[in-house]
């Protein structure tokens, strides 16, 4: 099973930045390990964020995403105590769902 | 008309080159490790070491939380900024990767000798690295103050400053060609000056730390390694006493450093 995140979320005024590390390979596909055989793409396609449950972002990765990736971004209306949820689904079919209760 | 562009083009970049030439290239660095510093994937490192101190593991199903770091059995915080030091169980001076394999192999009966011998960023390596980063990480902030009481570490500190000055291979090169003088660099890379505290979260007190470029996360053991492939010497071995005495030099010099451990590196 893949790694756990690292989620942040501070509130500042009415809205809260959230921080997300997320522990992945990404691996584009194009490379060749030392016997010269290409390494097998694997990478986080699906990236999803939810609000105490409603949906707030959705976005489509590819390949040139970097390893162990980065993302921020902000949530309007959400308050100290608010429940951020943070999805991935990687090409393998390989899923990791982790929370954050915002500060 | 064309050549008339031309000159026009030369002058306006002959006019932007010194203003923006006043931005030195290590200021770059820093303002890239600053937009960096935010999501440091160290910290996945850092919990991954967590739980494996945690974890029951090895053939005797035990946890690391009894391993003696230097501050008594379980005792993490602080640890990392007085080692390498003496310890009595072993008989020897130990820096935190080679302490941690003790550990591994006292308390949850893994072979030290079979983990020296796997390659870094592989198999129970990679588990070595991710401890180092937690107990790094759990002293962030506090400074450098490597014990010299036990004549073992006095002598440490002396072997690692003649492997630190010690000259040769194919280059003639030793560690202080490099890290022996202030404002020297390799590229772009300024290079810390070993022989003296080089300032707070810099050389001994930035490892171990998560290298963008190649996306690993890099212990001290690995960091000397590299050094020394960079010289053209023979590698050194994990957890060597080599190693360990230069570490020990390094980071008595460092006394009074601020440690940012693990830190993020280009």
């Amino acid at each position: 099973m893949a790694d756990p995140m690292r989620i942040r979320a501070q509130a500042a005024g009415d809205k809260a930045t959230v921080r997300v590390l997320m522990s992945h390979e990404m691996e584009t596909g194009q490379r060749k390990d030392s016997a010269g055989k290409p390494v097998p793409a694997w990478f986080i396609q699906e990236v999803s964020a939810s609000h105490n449950g409603k949906a707030v972002l959705s976005a489509q990765w590819g390949p040139a995403v970097s390893k162990n990736p980065f993302l921020q971004f902000t949530v309007k209306g959400a308050k100290a105590g608010d429940k951020i949820a943070v999805s991935w689904v990687d090409n393998k079919g390989d899923k990791r769902t982790d929370e954050a209760i915002v500060s | 008309m064309k050549p008339f562009f031309i000159l026009a083009a030369l002058a306006a970049a002959v006019g932007c080159g010194p203003a923006s030439a006043q931005k030195s290239a290590a200021d770059g660095i820093a303002e890239y490790r600053k937009m960096l510093e935010d999501g440091n994937p160290a910290e996945l490192f850092e919990a991954k070491g967590e739980a494996l101190w945690k974890q029951k593991r090895g053939p005797k199903n035990a946890s690391l939380e009894a391993c003696d770091l230097g501050k008594g059995p379980g005792v993490v915080k602080g640890a990392f900024v007085e080692l390498p030091r003496y310890f009595a169980d072993t008989n020897r001076v130990q820096d935190l990767e080679s302490r941690l394999v003790s550990c591994m192999a006292t308390l949850q009966g893994f072979s030290a000798d079979e983990i020296a011998k796997v390659p870094f960023g592989r198999g129970e390596q990679n588990n070595v690295t991710a401890l180092a980063t937690y107990v790094a990480a759990a002293s962030r902030g506090q400074r450098f103050n490597l014990p010299q009481s036990h004549v073992q570490e006095r002598h440490m500190y002396e072997i690692g400053k003649r492997v630190f000055y010690f000259r040769g291979g194919p280059y003639d090169f030793s560690c202080a060609s490099c890290h022996g003088d202030d404002g020297k660099r390799i590229r772009l890379q300024d290079l810390p000056n070993l022989t003296k505290n080089p300032g707070d979260g810099v050389g001994f007190a930035a490892w171990p730390a998560y290298r963008v470029s190649n996306g690993q996360m890099w212990g001290m053991q690995l960091r000397l390694n590299d050094c020394y492939r960079q010289q053209r010497f023979p590698y050194p071995g994990f957890g060597s006493e080599a190693t360990v005495a230069v570490s020990v030099f390094m980071g008595v010099n460092a006394k009074g450093a601020e440690s940012i451990a693990p830190s993020i590196k280009r």
